[in-house]
């Protein structure tokens, strides 16, 4: 519920910003005072990183050996009109002859570099330009350094207001022994006949006992609250929402769906087809993670969700498929990745995801919750089959564009009487559509 | 006063000498309690370290582990691909188009395949040869065989394929040089690649000689056809065009030439403007054909030799002087006339293995100018030579063979001499077995070369002249084999595979041009010409030549007929345990073999069928011997047989690579001296009690015609359809009204007008009782198997049954007169009582039998948990995790088709068959839940395909055509008689049907208006 409340939340106020004009002012110069940011160091160096990662970032890294060469300071290799007729042509170059480029061609296992007539040698120079550019480390430091300080800091004050108010709690409770006691001594001094009231202690239980109403009342309210207890107990067997187990890769689907936007089906591509919505097979990572060997996304200190940490889970995928990052090739040592499956259904329940997702396009995320959100995936719905009835009874079906649904839907709702026909009414309910 | 009573528990006690009293007086228990050895033994008990403090501890802990363990749910893995192969979606199934041939069985098949694995086979639609039969469909569970050969072997040890390869063809090598005899024995082949690799081989070692061998040889009607017309072959026959069909112990509807005519054959069988085929059988055994003939005439082997002449004289107008007795005489004589008449829509068939009476047939077929059998278009699936097989087996006798290697063929089990032989076989230098099981062959062989399934090979094949069809692989080996076509070419030293071998033999010289992706995709390739040429055509010769054998054909014995069973076959299968629990279509028991005798016979020998109290049928033994062999079978007693013959099937009685409990039957081979099927016996009858695990014990309809409908073509013809489909009428207010009318109807109708209505439709003239549909329907819905000792506790899992009836009087229509004529209760009860006894020659009726899917199920009304429960679109469901295993709704059921887990048939020990093992479970359907104990299952209609179908249109946004639903039995259904569909689709086949003047609901009187009708059986007499 309070992630619909907040997703909605979130949807009204977008919805704000779209109608007031003056948001799009402020976005704008938002943007701009970011990039003036960027451009204020060295204005090539943007240019040329957009350059590089439309261009060369599937071939080159700047520290590492990928299709081709690390590219960190290669202007510094080599001569500039060189580099400019290599990276328009280097083909051609090699054709004529050049030693250096036959040179780099041999070394390469006579790959050949993609020919980028394309780029004006002002680009070239701005991509030279981010390829030797070294960020100020101090800054980046600074700032880690500042959230850690801050970070630590809330948490101490915290534990500071906690002991301090135990404290005065403590020196309160002192005191009104210490008030007590000497009021008690006064009185005595005075005279007085301090009661004793233990007696009527006693008397509470035995008239409890004696007055058997009570007694059947509370073995009655007895027998009632644990039935409830017990009830509840059981009915959460096998009920597995929230279960979030250690996966022999830690996937990050706040990285993958999140950070970088990527669709669901990219991955999970039988979804559409297929009753199973399938765990991508390992060549579907290498997809990407061919040219992705570092994390340089953001980290979660606190955890130990460090950039090495997350490098390192990448390093387990090479393993698994067989990849060698120096010859940038694949060993065909391959050891299959043992996912533990967190979504189980029971044998005797027949599901299929083509269904939810091509025919009625539901959104991955009302069964599987915020996945985008999500450091390590966990159950987010509860699985059972009320919970899975009540969006039948709720929830209507997609007729629009589908031929199939043309004549059953206007039959149907002309015999029930409603404009959109409910999954239950279409036969949704019955028990042998998801059991045999 | 109470001081004196006595209370006593049995008479005994009231005797005061007797022993019991005195023991129960000093034992509570009459028999030694089992106390453990632990106690019995003083020593170790005080030796023992355990307190009984300490047991109790570890019981405790023990016990409250095991509890806090059960409240874990289990880890479940997922495993994806690595590189996942573009073709392979998880859920999704892919087809492809293969072929089986195995020697015995041929036919195109489209495999269902799931993440890789096959799981089901269905009928190729672009196939105009066989289709699957009942035991095609249970061999994907075959190829699941965990005692399957795992690699190949030299005495019994595992070896390498390079080692058997070095080490088998140095030895041909040695031999060719010495110019040893060496015999490569193979099951017929009809595969054109494979013969070219062969005559290589021949060529290379000019000491080999190749033989054919199949197990039950067609022979005599190869050497017929051949003398008539040079080419050693069988004909073909078009069904369809037939309308005179004279069938002299042919099994067509079965195995006889390889089978596959009853596609045709159904077509002329549903009545058509009027017209239908008429279909006569001469046979001793009851066979399937038998049980769907108009005229079934039985008659022993002797006589039916001596009636074909007669047939043939009365066809040529000849007189070879053949007398037999007036009332068979008149039979024969309508039946040449029928022939004559038949303006070359007739066809003569038989089955006799005699080269006379095969020519004969091939004459008269000739004379009458049959349209039907084609002599140009020829059938390769059986080629195998008596004569060859025979001095072969002489040889190796002789110890003149000195090596021997065999392809598909088991020998050790199939030869009538089989001691003699596997004896001898010892001491053949190289003998070399390749099999895909360990065949009593195998066991005996030196090298045994481990082969594949055909669903795991490549392969072609050329059943008819002209017709070809590839065999792909739908999975990798399984284990470690090699197929026999690429150990030969590694023995020629080619470094070619076969399957580069197939695709440049197909693309040389049979595709020309045409697409080998097409033919792959396709699994057949058709082309006019054939392979093989005629030399002389038509030359018939002198047919006087072989009229005196058959003419003198006397026996004073009995006369015993060795046939093949539609579960068994030749016993290729039998670690099948779908092919094993199937009931055999006629006499309706599976898990055995049997010799089947005529009533009279039975009853002058002495041997009996008896029904147990709890419902099973037992036998006693007779001891059967030919020539001071003898075996001891136990005895069905059949309808049907002719007197002085008993029938016996091959197939049963396997001993090797067999479970334990898959050994049943008797094995016949025995008595297949001189691979004649018909052999002169001596019977005795054995007074032990053997016991058949029988699913049906009631044989007779007892005149309740409205169970099956049926009438003769005339009556359909001539008069209305409520005469002859008559709807029972119930009183209401002394009116006479049709049960189906809803004034007389207790329940609301539910209006079904929207969205699908399935309807199922069984033409009883189109079944022929195959029993494809069970073993489809077995294999669809994860059905398990039970076991002998089950299915006689009638506790058999069949979702689909084919209920098998035999008249009582010479007709069914005969026991309706009967039960009408009945008069008074005396009178009932003694004419019902005789009425449970079938005739000797009686009528047999088929009718397959699932769950009604009723509208007004009886069923649903009686369960206390709502676990059973009607859909909108006519499917009766059943939610399996619902069912708490009350079982009211089976004892509701009118019709006996709700099926009750009483175990846990998988993972259970107890029930060691394709479930209880790893390899086993790849056959499952991972559609359908395997379910659990105590719980009941039925037909569900395939829900899981109709729900498929749905989503399918769904996901491509389209209206579903009429077709497209499909159920297993429907599916699998080759004659078209089972037709399923939407009657809410006006275009759809099975409204048709249900508008049709031949449908019937069974058990209509009940009111539980059921989604499964049946139409009317006409019988053409």
């Amino acid at each position: 519920m309070s992630v619909v409340v907040k997703t909605s939340l979130l949807k009204t106020i977008l919805k704000l910003f779209k109608q007031v004009s003056v948001s799009k002012v402020f976005l704008a110069v938002l943007i701009f005072s970011f990039s003036l940011n960027i451009s204020a160091q060295e204005i090539d160096i943007a240019k040329g990183k957009s350059l590089f990662n439309a261009n060369c970032a599937s071939c080159h890294k700047l520290n590492k050996n990928l299709v081709g060469p690390a590219l960190k300071g290669v202007s510094a290799k080599y001569d500039k009109d060189w580099l400019y007729s290599w990276i328009k042509n280097s083909a051609a170059l090699i054709k004529s002859g050049d030693d250096q480029a036959v040179a780099i061609y041999e070394e390469y296992n006579k790959v050949a570099m993609n020919a980028f007539p394309q780029l004006s040698n002002e680009d070239i120079d701005n991509i030279l330009a981010y390829t030797d550019y070294v960020p100020e480390p101090v800054v980046n430091a600074n700032a880690a350094a500042v959230t850690i300080n801050s970070d630590s800091d809330s948490s101490l004050t915290n534990d500071i207001v906690l002991v301090l108010l135990t404290v005065v709690l403590l020196v309160l409770i002192t005191m009104l022994f210490l008030v007590t006691k000497t009021l008690r001594n006064i009185a005595e001094k005075n005279g007085i006949n301090v009661e004793n009231k233990q007696g009527s202690k006693f008397s509470i239980w035995q008239a409890f006992i004696k007055n058997q109403f009570l007694i059947f009342v509370s073995v009655i309210l007895l027998l009632l609250s644990s039935a409830y207890f017990a009830y509840g107990y059981m009915m959460q067997i096998g009920v597995d929402q929230g279960y979030m187990p250690v996966q022999p890769i830690h996937y990050s689907h706040k990285i993958h769906a999140g950070a970088n936007q990527i669709e669901c089906q990219y991955c999970h591509s039988s979804a559409r087809i297929s009753k199973h919505s399938g765990i991508p097979s390992l060549n579907v990572c290498m997809n990407c993670h061919e040219n992705i060997a570092d994390y340089n996304g953001e980290e979660d200190l606190e955890k130990g969700y460090t950039k090495d940490f997350y490098t390192n889970e990448i390093k387990k995928l090479y393993k698994a498929v067989g990849w060698d990052e120096e010859t940038q090739s694949y060993t065909g040592d391959t050891e299959p990745v043992k996912w533990v499956r967190i979504h189980n259904l029971p044998d005797f329940v027949y599901f299929n995801h083509s269904q939810h997702v091509s025919v009625a396009g539901i959104d991955c995320q009302k069964c599987h919750g915020p996945v985008e959100e999500m450091e390590i995936l966990y159950q987010y719905s509860p699985l059972t089959m009320g919970w899975c009835i009540d969006c039948h009874r709720e929830s209507n079906i997609k007729v629009k564009d589908n031929e199939y649904y043309t004549k059953i839907h206007e039959e149907l709702s002309k015999k029930y009487g409603v404009e959109e026909l409910s999954i239950a009414q279409m036969g949704g309910l019955e028990c042998g559509k998801c059991h045999y | 006063m109470g001081n004196h009573k006595k209370y006593w528990k049995s008479e005994l006690e009231l005797s005061s000498d007797s022993e019991l009293v005195d023991k129960l007086e000093q034992n509570e228990f009459v028999e030694e309690l089992p106390v453990g050895s632990l106690f019995e033994d003083e020593n170790s008990l005080e030796n023992s370290n355990a307190s009984r403090r300490d047991f109790l501890k570890y019981l405790g802990f023990s016990t409250a582990a095991a509890t806090i363990a059960s409240c874990e749910g289990p880890v479940n893995r997922s495993i994806p691909y690595v590189v996942q192969p573009e073709q392979i979606v998880p859920g999704i199934s892919n087809f492809y188009a293969t072929s089986i041939s195995d020697g015995f069985d041929f036919a195109n098949v489209l495999v269902k395949t799931r993440e890789g694995r096959p799981i089901k086979i269905e009928i190729n639609n672009q196939s105009k040869d066989n289709s699957p039969n009942a035991r095609v469909q249970a061999s994907v569970l075959s190829m699941y065989d965990s005692s399957r050969n795992q690699g190949p072997t030299m005495d019994g040890q595992d070896i390498s394929w390079d080692q058997f390869n070095l080490n088998v063809k140095a030895q041909l090598d040695a031999m060719k040089a010495s110019n040893k005899k060496v015999v490569l024995l193979t099951q017929t082949f009809a595969s054109p690649t494979t013969e070219l690799i062969i005559n290589n081989f021949l060529k290379k070692y000019s000491n080999v000689d190749h033989i054919i061998y199949d197990s039950i040889s067609n022979s005599k009607a190869l050497d017929a056809f051949e003398i008539s017309y040079g080419v050693r072959a069988l004909p073909t026959y078009d069904f369809e065009k037939a309308n005179v069909i004279v069938s002299f112990s042919a099994d067509f509807l079965g195995d006889w030439q390889g089978g596959g005519f009853s596609k045709g054959y159904a077509k002329t069988r549903v009545p058509k403007n009027g017209k239908m085929s008429k279909h006569y059988q001469i046979e001793a055994n009851m066979s399937l054909s038998g049980a769907n003939a108009d005229t079934r005439i039985p008659l022993k082997p002797s006589l039916q030799k001596k009636a074909l002449l007669r047939i043939y004289d009365l066809v040529s107008g000849q007189n070879s002087g053949v007398k037999l007795d007036d009332n068979i005489e008149v039979k024969l004589k309508s039946i040449s006339d029928s022939l004559l008449n038949s303006n070359g829509k007739g066809i003569f068939i038989t089955g006799i293995d005699d080269v006379g009476a095969q020519l004969i047939s091939l004459k008269i077929n000739q004379l009458i100018k049959s349209k039907v059998i084609n002599v140009q278009k020829l059938n390769y699936t059986s080629q195998g030579d008596d004569q060859k097989v025979f001095d072969l087996v002489e040889d190796v006798l002789n110890k003149k063979i000195n090596g021997l290697i065999m392809v598909g063929v088991n020998p050790s089990y199939t030869l009538p001499n089989s001691e003699q032989f596997n004896e001898a076989l010892k001491s053949v230098d190289l003998s070399v077995s390749f099999s895909m099981n360990n065949t009593e062959t195998a066991k005996l062989s030196k090298w045994v070369a481990a082969t594949p399934h055909y669903l795991e090979s490549w392969g072609d094949v050329e059943m008819k002249s002209g017709n070809y069809s590839l065999v792909q692989p739908t999975i990798k080996p399984l284990f470690d084999t090699l197929q026999f076509q690429d150990v030969l070419l590694n023995w020629l030293g080619s470094s070619n595979s076969f399957y580069d071998e197939l695709k440049s033999n197909w693309n040389v010289s049979i595709l020309k041009g045409s697409s080998w992706n097409q033919a792959l995709h396709d699994g057949v390739y058709y082309n006019n010409y054939s392979s093989k040429k005629f030399s002389s055509p038509y030359t018939f010769p002198n047919i006087n030549n072989y009229i005196d054998s058959l003419k003198s054909s006397e026996s004073d014995g009995f006369e015993l007929t060795l046939y093949s069973k539609t579960s068994m076959g030749n016993g290729l299968q039998a670690n099948n345990p779908w092919l094993q629990e199937m009931p055999d279509p006629i006499t309706r028991v599976s898990w055995d073999n049997y010799l089947t005798v005529s009533k009279s016979d039975a009853k002058n020998l002495g041997l009996k069928n008896i029904n147990d109290s709890n419902g099973a049928l037992n036998s006693n033994f007779a001891n059967v011997s030919i020539n001071g062999k003898s075996l001891k079978v136990p005895v069905v007693i059949q309808p049907g047989q002719a007197r002085g013959s008993v029938g016996f099937s091959l197939g049963y009685g396997r001993t090797s690579g067999v479970k334990n409990e898959l050994q049943t039957g008797v094995n016949a081979y025995k008595f297949y001296n001189n691979f004649v099927n018909v052999q002169n016996v001596s019977l005795e009858s054995v007074n032990e009690t053997h016991e058949f695990a029988c699913v049906q014990l009631h044989n007779t309809l007892m005149g309740r015609g409205d169970i099956i409908k049926e009438t003769t073509l005339e009556i359909f013809n001539t008069k209305k359809s409520s005469e002859w489909n008559y709807m029972t009428q119930v009183s209401l207010n002394h009116i006479e009204t049709p049960v189906t009318s809803p004034d007389v109807d207790i329940w609301d109708e539910f209006d079904r007008s929207v969205g699908h209505h399935f309807n199922l439709s069984i033409d009883l003239n189109g079944c022929t009782g195959c029993g494809a549909c069970v073993i489809s329907c077995h294999a669809e819905n994860n059905v398990p198997v039970v076991g002998k000792r089950e299915v006689r506790k009638s506790r058999d899992m069949h979702w689909l049954r084919i209920d098998r009836y035999y008249s009582s009087a010479e007709t069914f229509s005969g026991d309706n007169t009967t039960k009408d004529n009945i008069n008074g209760l005396s009178d009932s009860l003694s004419v019902f009582g005789e009425m449970e006894n079938p005739s000797e020659n009686p009528q047999v009726a088929f009718q397959p039998v699932m769950c009604q899917h009723c509208n007004h199920a009886p069923c649903e009304t009686v369960c206390p948990v709502a676990a059973t429960s009607h859909g909108r679109q006519g499917q009766n469901h059943m939610a399996y995790n619902r069912c708490v295993g009350t079982r009211y709704c089976a004892n509701n059921c009118p019709y006996k088709v709700r099926r009750f887990n009483w175990f846990l048939y998988n993972n259970n020990n107890e029930f060691d068959f394709n479930m209880n093992d790893d390899l086993g479970k790849m056959v499952l359907n991972p559609d359908v839940v395997v379910r659990s104990r105590g719980v009941m299952e039925k037909c569900s209609m395939c829900i899981q395909k109709t729900q498929k179908t749905i989503l399918d249109a769904k996901l491509d946004g389209r209206e579903i055509k009429d077709g497209e639903f499909q159920t297993a039995c429907s599916s699998a259904c080759e004659t078209g008689a089972i037709v399923f569909g939407d009657i809410n689709d006006e275009d759809s086949k099975v409204l048709e049907l249900k508008e049709d003047d031949r449908m019937y609901h069974l058990l209509e009187s009940v009111g539980t208006k059921p989604n499964v009708m049946y139409q009317v059986k006409i019988r053409n007499t």
